[in-house]
């Protein structure tokens, strides 16, 4: 049977490891090829590298440190920030990227999904959808880090999102993100019985028990976190275990 | 030793030079027929599309070169596939090297499991048999990106089971070949990847 994959998320600055608390305060972590091989060494199934550098030059570092990530790191890894053309998909992706990561660019402009699924296949493109919860199951989409709502809501770009070729959705849950509660069950649910991509769940991953409810309750393919895990609240060989005892699949 | 890498239109070529470099190999990516047909190991890795792919191979006389290879040779995820009669993505005859065919994975009516296509992640490979593996990789977790798959035949060496069990490597004479990516597989991806290159 198919794992459960358990995702670290590596947040990226000027080529240092750094995890925002609610994408506003900024402490380092460190080295994030040192910090990747560390987690895939732990049982990671797959890693995230975020760029939040904005500069010319810090594209040209994350690019540099996608190359080092790829020679040193023996399991499949996702990048994103900052891609907004088919040029940066590809610089990255012959830096050894296996698959990119797209959110605010795709959310205004739509068809950037479909070319990029197109030129490199949809197993290479991931769309990221940040949405706030509005009342109900309606979530509004946002964009530049969960400051700016837009016009699109979460189930529906996420419909589009898969029809126009994106190979996975990440979702994060600004509600829950940085608070350690829990992931947002409910709306995972909703996505992953109407898609028929896998569904990276993000956002409120506190404890061992969240992930465990956000692979039955919330149907998730994949759960990603990032500061429990870079400040060692939990150690993914434990996660692992527990979850295993718990009788959901994942890869010892 | 000198090892190969075929350069063609597909996607991911480096991650397959990195792994051996992990391995402590030296590689060379190349589309010369003469460093091919001379090299001791050669591998046709790939991610994209079949029937692009193959008109690819067609127009350039890679497909006929592959074909008569006689050293070692192990095709990965695409590169199997291409290496099978015939393919349902863009319903296209294939390098026929295995006579083993290529459909789409169909999700069942009914789904409690949510399953989902593609088959992305990391799922084990059972009844291991053939030259690239040995009895510690039996069971092993490895990854996986695929929407099509092989269905199981005389040639199949490792089966692995989504939505139903299907060929998941496949070996015939010389030929090899891997649905997985062992060289995203960490270390189990790396024991078959040194089995292939002791060959």
């Amino acid at each position: 049977m198919l794992a459960k994959r358990i995702i670290p998320c590596l947040d990226i600055k000027n080529g240092q490891t750094v995890k925002g608390i609610k994408f506003v305060e900024i402490k380092e972590v460190g080295d994030p090829v040192e910090l990747g091989a560390f987690y895939a060494e732990q049982g990671a199934d797959e890693l995230v590298f975020l760029d939040i550098t904005a500069s010319h030059e810090g594209r040209k570092t994350f690019v540099d440190l996608v190359k080092r990530i790829a020679r040193h790191i023996n399991i499949p890894f996702t990048v994103g920030g900052g891609i907004s053309e088919l040029k940066d998909a590809d610089a990255l992706l012959n830096a050894g990227a296996d698959k990119i990561s797209i959110n605010s660019s795709a959310v205004r402009n739509p068809q950037l999904i479909s070319d990029m699924a197109e030129h490199f296949g949809s197993q290479f493109v991931v769309t990221a959808i940040d949405a706030k919860q509005l009342q109900g199951d309606d979530w509004v989409v946002t964009v530049n880090g969960g400051r700016i709502p837009t016009e699109k809501r979460l189930f529906s770009w996420a419909k589009e999102a898969e029809e126009r070729g994106a190979g996975e959705i990440l979702f994060t849950s600004m509600d829950h993100d940085g608070v350690k509660q829990g992931f947002a069950n409910e709306a995972l649910s909703k996505l992953s019985d109407m898609l028929s991509i896998p569904v990276i769940a993000s956002g409120g991953a506190g404890s061992v028990e969240h992930f465990k409810e956000v692979f039955t309750e919330g149907k998730a393919d994949a759960g990603l976190a990032a500061s429990i895990f870079h400040y060692k609240e939990i150690a993914i060989p434990d996660l692992k275990k527990y979850l295993k005892k718990e009788k959901i699949e994942v890869r010892l | 030793m000198k090892t190969v890498i075929i350069k063609y239109n597909a996607g991911n070529i480096r991650s397959v030079n990195n792994a051996l470099l992990r391995l402590g190999y030296e590689a060379e990516i190349t589309a010369e027929p003469e460093k091919i047909q001379k090299a001791d190991k050669v591998i046709f890795p790939g991610v994209g599309e079949a029937k692009k792919t193959m008109q690819y191979l067609n127009e350039t006389g890679l497909g006929d070169l592959i074909k008569e290879l006689r050293q070692p040779v192990l095709g990965i995820c695409l590169g199997m596939q291409l290496m099978c009669s015939h393919s349902e993505e863009g319903d296209v005859p294939c390098l026929n090297i295995f006579e083993e065919k290529v459909k789409k994975f169909i999700l069942p009516e009914s789904n409690p499991q949510n399953l989902k296509v593609p088959h992305m992640g990391w799922n084990r490979i059972f009844d291991l048999k053939g030259d690239i593996f040995d009895p510690s990789i039996e069971g092993e977790y490895v990854y996986f990106v695929h929407s099509y798959y092989v269905a199981k035949g005389e040639h199949t060496t490792a089966t692995t089971d989504y939505i139903h069990p299907y060929s998941s490597a496949l070996q015939k004479d010389n030929f090899f070949a891997t649905q997985f990516h062992p060289e995203k597989s960490g270390k189990p991806g790396e024991r078959i990847l040194m089995n292939f290159l002791k060959l």
